[in-house]
């Protein structure tokens, strides 16, 4: 797969497209060139180093969004082996942005949630661009609740803008879903670990992100709303984002910062969709420290110690009433 | 200044206790934003701010609100001791303080929600009220706490707990912290739910957006106000996403009521009693005389 280049990666695609003329003339030419390909790569690698180096939140958002970027189904391959995929939220419809089942992970069965995007047209529109509807929560929260049921740990991948704001949604009950999960999520009897592997947008993300455990990797955002949403309310103009998404706080350094997550996961050099393989490794050898927490952890530890989480967000200060 | 109002002792000008609201005009008559009647003043206010022609609901302030609700005998405020900070130092065209104060200077409040203990007809409750004209009720670090704290109290005290909510959502300013408070409040209900406690969620116009979809709607009871804005999504956005003209009545109590996903729609002048006996029944108490 070709490597789509960001606005901001210029230099580097200019670069990359360097090597690849040369390696072309390399084929059919008598003089060996390698050395100078070899050069070329290294300079390209130290190149992709400084500009990630020193990302800003809205060039990471970009990261976050890039269109090769690794999908949850992917990591389910990647990680997971024997995945029996579960349709469905027994009431009304199948939601496609949101794709779960039964895994395992290192041989142990556990629970997969994740929001699902799309690569071409045709499945972007499929999955609803990771846009889940009511039934895709209430499919979500079916699958949390056999979890419970069986005793397996779920493992949930976080990747959508957000909510799909459509009439449909409201009128099921886009509300009620979402915070009916939050509502379940608070005390379900299983250890529930929450990566954002993209793009954690606001209600739709948080409505299966509520865990044990909160990681992030490197290179995704996770809002209370998108910057170009942010920017036009506050600013009056989605020409705003990049200094939205600079003052909101998306970042996962920033958020480990702020206390809110727990752990970054990191990327292989140039972000995940640079490579897919060395991604899911990073994340797999995450996911197993992350559950390694719960070994043999009694229920009712689990479920204060979340309690506990879930209470403790928050800033503020107290002061005497006058 | 009109001549009617120069006219006027400055008594009747002002109800004591009543704040007067932004939205309405000044002086001794108002026009009713919907049906356009021109209303008395005192009618009004004697019809908790819905218009006696065509059953309008204005928009209430949180302590009118708690005041129509609960008996005047016996309140605390809860969690009036936590306020706002800004942890971002978020800076849009304004600053997040500035703003805090603007809000705090208008109304006389330190942030969106107000919390009392008290009672209704005498049933002990723990109550909470959105202020809207707190930046819109937003939902911010303050506001889950207080919540919190008020959920708390209605645990240990073993008294329901009823929520008025009047909101935009989260509190941008605060960044991914609003985000966290909806998972904060709504874990908060299940221990009440542990303890057998009804938890009557009362939608007021607007709530939307991270209130709406948080714990506005995991109430055991749900009720609205008539003709309310209810919903996650902003019908702008919609629209916008969408590219279609919205339904008659969409996001409104009334859609809301016929698509299931809300309990009851309630006016404002039968809200008291109609809570009364809902937690009565749920608390098997005898029926009040």
């Amino acid at each position: 797969m070709k490597t789509s280049f960001l606005d901001f990666e210029q230099s580097i695609a200019d670069l990359e497209s360097k090597i690849e003329q040369l390696r072309y003339a390399q084929d059919d030419s008598a003089v060996d060139i390698s050395d100078e390909i070899e050069r070329l790569e290294k300079k390209s690698a130290q190149l992709t180093k400084e500009v990630y180096g020193k990302l800003t939140p809205w060039q990471i958002s970009q990261v976050a969004r890039h269109p090769q970027r690794p999908y949850t189904l992917d990591y389910l391959s990647l990680i997971f082996t024997d995945f029996e995929e579960l349709h469905g939220d027994r009431a009304f419809a199948d939601d496609h942005a949101i794709v779960g089942g039964l895994a395992r992970f290192n041989g142990q069965p556990v629970m997969v949630i994740g929001h699902q995007k799309g690569r071409d047209t045709k499945e972007k529109i499929y999955r609803n661009f990771g846009m889940p509807r009511p039934e895709g929560y209430r499919k979500a929260l079916r699958l949390m609740k056999l979890a419970e049921k069986f005793g397996l740990p779920v493992m949930t991948f976080v990747d959508t803008p957000g909510a799909y704001p459509g009439i449909d949604a409201e009128e099921r009950g886009q509300s009620e879903a979402i915070g009916r999960n939050l509502y379940e999520m608070a005390e379900l009897k299983v250890p529930v670990i929450v990566t954002i592997i993209g793009e954690g947008g606001s209600g739709g993300a948080l409505a299966i992100a509520v865990g044990d455990v909160v990681q992030m990797l490197q290179y995704s955002t996770y809002s209370v709303i998108s910057p170009e949403g942010c920017a036009s309310i506050l600013w009056k103009s989605a020409e705003k984002a990049p200094e939205a998404a600079e003052t909101m706080g998306i970042t996962a350094q920033r958020l480990k910062t702020l206390g809110l997550i727990d752990k970054i996961v990191s990327e292989p050099l140039g972000g995940a969709h640079r490579d897919h393989a060395a991604m899911a490794q990073s994340l797999k050898k995450s996911l197993q420290e992350a559950l390694k927490q719960f070994d043999g952890m009694p229920t009712a530890d689990l479920l204060a110690t979340r309690y506990e989480r879930l209470m403790g967000y928050g800033r503020f200060k107290e002061q005497a009433v006058g | 200044m009109s001549w009617l109002t120069k006219l006027l002792p400055p008594k009747i000008k002002r109800e004591q206790g009543v704040q007067r609201r932004a939205s309405l005009p000044e002086g001794l008559w108002s026009k009713c934003p919907s049906c356009e009647a021109v209303l008395y003043m005192t009618d009004l206010e004697n019809n908790q701010q819905v218009c006696p022609k065509c059953g309008h609901h204005n928009r209430l302030g949180s302590r009118q609100r708690l005041d129509l609700l609960l008996d005047g005998e016996g309140r605390f405020e809860i969690g009036a001791e936590v306020v706002p900070v800004d942890s971002l130092k978020f800076k849009d065209s304004r600053k997040y303080p500035d703003r805090l104060m603007e809000a705090n200077q208008s109304t006389g409040e330190s942030d969106s929600l107000i919390v009392l203990q008290g009672a209704i007809k005498t049933l002990p409750v723990v109550a909470a009220a959105f202020e809207f004209d707190f930046m819109g009720g937003s939902m911010g670090s303050v506001l889950g706490e207080r919540f919190v704290r008020g959920v708390q109290v209605a645990v240990e005290q073993k008294m329901p707990f009823i929520c008025i909510t009047a909101s935009g959502g989260a509190r941008m300013q605060e960044g991914l912290f609003s985000l966290m408070q909806m998972a904060k409040t709504t874990a908060a209900l299940t221990k009440l739910s542990e303890a057998g406690l009804p938890f009557i969620s009362i939608l007021t116009d607007p709530t939307m957006g991270g209130v709406s979809a948080s714990f506005a709607f995991v109430g055991d009871v749900v009720i609205a106000e008539p003709n309310a804005l209810i919903g996650f999504a902003g019908p702008r956005v919609i629209e916008q996403t969408v590219r279609e003209k919205l339904p008659e009545g969409f996001q409104r109590s009334e859609f809301l009521l016929d698509k299931g996903a809300i309990d009851m729609i309630v006016d404002r002048r039968d809200l008291r009693d109609q809570v009364a006996r809902v937690l009565a029944l749920l608390q098997k108490l005898p029926a009040a005389a």
